[in-house]
């Protein structure tokens, strides 16, 4: 990655500080360079790092070592204190009206990701609260928005409140609480069209919706890639509209995410949810703490055990367990278990979550992603008959799946052995274990 | 300075409407950036720590990144001890002089890569909500003006609404959208509009892709995929491989640059939303750190918003009125807040 974290800035700092007892305050002033440094690379607004570098060398000075820390750790500490205390509380709940429905009101620049949270919220509603949203379009001038919202509609199997792109979109909100009043849906979840915050005539309309409908919640779906003008984007937003909430989007990406403390500095409103991905299910309560440690480039245990937990689905690792004990495996599996392991991240970028995983030492450690997508493109270019019984694939098979995923016949044989060996040694392993063990996870030929 | 004199010298000779546009766009990044410079020379007299700290902060501030601009600060205190500089007034030319020199990469080519004869194949990449699909629309509308026959391929057929949205551009300018069921593999959509485009003859054939993080190797690799297919329909296609940034986006951008270039070989950038942000900088970045010419600036929504990149122009733009001082040009122009 191109950005150094924190940890790895401050080594050399570090080493000169070894076997002092107390942080002197040069000492503090060199790591405070390092530590506005990273925030900086890491896209935090400098006027909101200012702020922050002056408050934590106040606390930092003259600070007592404590015993199981070194001076450098202990600074580290202070930083990221600090820091998850300025990102707020962990705060994913979603207003509710006394009255029902509970008005939400999704605004942000253009393509911040609001049509899509906005699908993701109900889903997430209904989901997870037993909610029975309704969702309203009221983007009438981007190409194809209400579209694009009753795409997701109908994706969810959920009503879109819509009156085309000829009629005001006040007028749309306001019918669209209306009939959510009528057909008793707890929440009306309002998509607006992208605009600047400079906008006038746009932010007009922005309060004009708010008077009209007086929402619950207003939400900010802010793209966590923003870099130095979130503030200004935040801010102004806030001033029009008095946000109560911030969505952050794109997380999923390998951005540090220093918007997240911007907005947050500057509005004092919480972050609420972050969009992890695409899918309508992608998204995620907002973790404060979590965020700090990836703004420093720090390792995020707590994030890696979870992505590994949440993303080996328990059901489908049963039914792997079933097909490995009946050697049933099939190239549909393990494409599926590829799939499994690359949705936790790049492999390097989990493996830099492991505590103490420095990454000096990781460099020598080679995470051949490129070897992964051989492996990936010879499944590929097999048919479903042979995926499904690989014993099928012959020699001339074989050349039209080497030539067909730009590998050699050497690399497809290998990789049919290599299954061919998992599957055997499954069937050892698994009839060792008997029905005890249900995580699911196997070695893949690469790793 | 005489590269500064040069821009000087062009511009205000050039009065068209063009010019005038693309100084609206950038207005707000240059009041900021200059305003910020001049209060820099005025709060700090002399050149010490503190006001290469600032300064650190102005450009940073301007989303120019990190590296670019450690980088300059370092070259700028060599300068400062080798001229032996105290006074803050005696800096300004050496750091439009510094910054020129990071931007100046004459005989970049920004003209997109037209075919005399023959058909045409742009393929458009980048991240999500960035801009791709707004930028085809008002590419076609730029072709279809100079009476080019325009072809769109709906590539996207993963986010909804994607292809009625390349649909609605289309019915605007008035162009044919190729386009398959939503959930169809994008490399048959590409086979299909090259069939289709050449048996309309066509000039011009803009081909959309979903947007996708860079950090996706799965989806990369089905970028890769599709512009396989086109160059094994077309040899040569694509022509031009356009990665759409948004001028909005932090470091990040660098990233994307990167990983995009290494997987579909990126022949140019376009920056969108320039009319929103204050910043910009990044155009510096890009150009400091990666071979990348940007070649088109998206300044609005409509179809109209968009304009072919003049890296000249946009320096100019940004340190005009410092380099007006450096040159010693009078205050003709005077700049409304
Ligand atoms: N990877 C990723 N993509 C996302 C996420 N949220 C949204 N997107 C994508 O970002 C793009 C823009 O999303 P939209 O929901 O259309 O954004 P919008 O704010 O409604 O856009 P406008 O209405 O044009 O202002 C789409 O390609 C989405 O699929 C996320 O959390 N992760
Ligand atoms: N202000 C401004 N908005 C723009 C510009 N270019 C695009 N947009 C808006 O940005 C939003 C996203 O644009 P799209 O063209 O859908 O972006 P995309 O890259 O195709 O998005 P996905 O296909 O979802 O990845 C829309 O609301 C556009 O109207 C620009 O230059 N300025
Ligand atoms: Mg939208
Ligand atoms: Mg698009």
């Amino acid at each position: 990655m191109a950005f150094e974290g924190l940890a790895e800035r401050l080594q050399a700092t570090f080493d000169k500080m070894k076997g002092r007892g107390k942080v002197s305050e040069a000492d503090v002033k060199e790591m405070m360079r390092e530590v506005r440094l990273a925030l900086l690379e890491a896209d935090v607004n400098f006027k909101v790092v200012k702020k922050f570098v002056n408050d934590v060398k106040e606390r930092a000075v003259g600070q007592e070592v404590m015993k199981s820390l070194t001076p450098g750790q202990q600074v580290i500490k202070v930083v990221n204190e600090e820091l998850t205390k300025l990102m707020g509380e962990e705060q994913s709940k979603i207003a509710l009206a006394q009255k029902p429905p509970t008005v939400v009101m999704m605004v942000g620049l253009q393509g911040a990701g609001k049509t899509t949270t906005t699908g993701k919220l109900a889903n997430f509603l209904r989901k997870k609260n037993n909610r029975k949203p309704l969702m309203a379009a009221a983007d009438i001038y981007r190409p194809a928005a209400i579209d694009q919202l009753e795409t997701l509609g109908k994706q969810l199997s959920m009503p879109v409140f819509s009156l085309g792109d000829q009629v005001n979109p006040v007028d749309i909100a306001t019918g669209a609480v209306n009939q959510a009043k009528e057909e008793h849906h707890d929440y009306v979840l309002i998509d607006t069209a992208g605009r600047l915050h400079v906008d006038e005539d746009l932010m007009g309309e922005l309060q004009r919706i708010k008077e009209a409908v007086q929402p619950d919640e207003i939400l900010l779906v802010v793209d966590a890639m923003t870099g130095q003008d979130a503030v200004n984007v935040a801010e102004s937003f806030n001033e029009q509209l008095d946000l109560t909430g911030i969505v952050l989007t794109k997380l999923d990406g390998d951005t540090r995410g220093g918007a997240a403390l911007s907005v947050k500095a500057v509005t004092g409103t919480p972050i609420k949810f972050a969009g992890m991905g695409e899918k309508i299910d992608q998204l995620e309560p907002f973790h404060p703490e979590r965020m700090a440690s990836r703004i420093l480039g720090m390792g995020d245990v707590l994030s890696l055990i979870e992505k590994a937990q949440t993303n080996v689905d328990e059901e489908r690792a049963k039914e792997l367990e079933k097909k490995m004990r009946t050697a049933e495996l099939t190239f549909d599996d393990f494409l599926e278990q590829l799939e499994q392991v690359r949705n936790m991240g790049p492999l390097d970028e989990l493996l830099a979550m492991i505590p103490g995983a420095n990454k000096k030492a990781l460099k020598n450690v080679q995470v051949d992603e490129s070897q992964i997508g051989r492996v990936e493109a010879i499944v590929r270019s097999m048919t479903s008959h042979e995926k499904q019984q690989p014993s099928v694939i012959n020699a001339s098979r074989k050349r039209r799946i080497a030539k067909g995923s730009g590998t050699s016949i050497q690399d497809v044989n290998r990789l049919l052995k290599q299954f061919e060996d998992m599957k055997k040694m499954m069937k050892q392993m698994t009839n060792m274990q008997g029905k005890k063990k249900g995580k699911g996870g196997f070695q893949l030929p690469f790793m | 300075m005489s590269f500064f004199k040069k821009l000087k010298e062009k511009f205000t000779t050039q009065t068209d409407s063009v010019t005038e546009k693309f100084k609206e766009g950038l207005a707000k990044t240059r009041d900021s950036f200059v305003g910020q410079m001049n209060e820099l020379f005025a709060q700090y007299r002399s050149v010490d720590e503190e006001f290469f700290e600032e300064l650190e902060e102005i450009l940073i501030g301007a989303d120019v990144g990190v590296s670019t601009v450690l980088e300059l600060i370092d070259e700028l205190k060599d300068e400062v001890k080798l001229r032996n500089i105290k006074d803050s007034t005696e800096i300004a030319p050496v750091i439009s002089e510094k910054l020129a020199e990071k931007l100046d990469k004459s005989g970049e080519d920004t003209e997109l890569n037209i075919q005399k004869d023959g058909m045409t194949v742009i393929l458009f990449v980048g991240v999500n909500g960035v801009g791709k699909t707004t930028t085809i629309g008002k590419v076609a509308h730029f072709f279809k003006e100079q009476d080019k026959t325009v072809v769109m391929a709906a590539g996207d057929t993963f986010r909804a609404g994607a292809i009625e949205q390349l649909e609605v551009w289309g019915e605007r300018v008035g162009v044919d959208v190729v386009k398959q069921q939503a959930g169809s593999d994008p490399a048959a959509v590409m086979y299909d509009a090259i069939q289709s485009a050449r048996a309309k003859q066509a000039d011009i054939l803009l081909c959309d892709t979903a947007g996708r993080l860079q950090n996706k190797v799965n989806l990369m690799k089905e970028l890769e995929k599709v512009k396989r297919v086109i160059s094994r329909e077309l040899p040569e296609a694509p022509h031009e491989v356009l990665l759409v940034l948004d001028a909005t986006t932090g470091q990040n951008a660098l990233s994307q640059a990167k990983t995009f270039q290494e997987t579909t070989d990126v022949s140019g950038i376009v920056l969108t939303k320039l009319d929103g942000t204050a910043r910009g900088g990044i155009v510096l970045a890009i150009r400091n750190e990666l071979d990348i010419p940007v070649k088109l600036v998206g300044l609005g929504e409509g179809i109209e918003d968009l304009q072919q990149f003049d890296a000249e122009q946009f320096v100019y733009g940004l340190f005009k009125e410092l380099v007006e001082e450096d040159t010693g040009a009078g205050e003709e122009d005077e700049e409304s807040r």
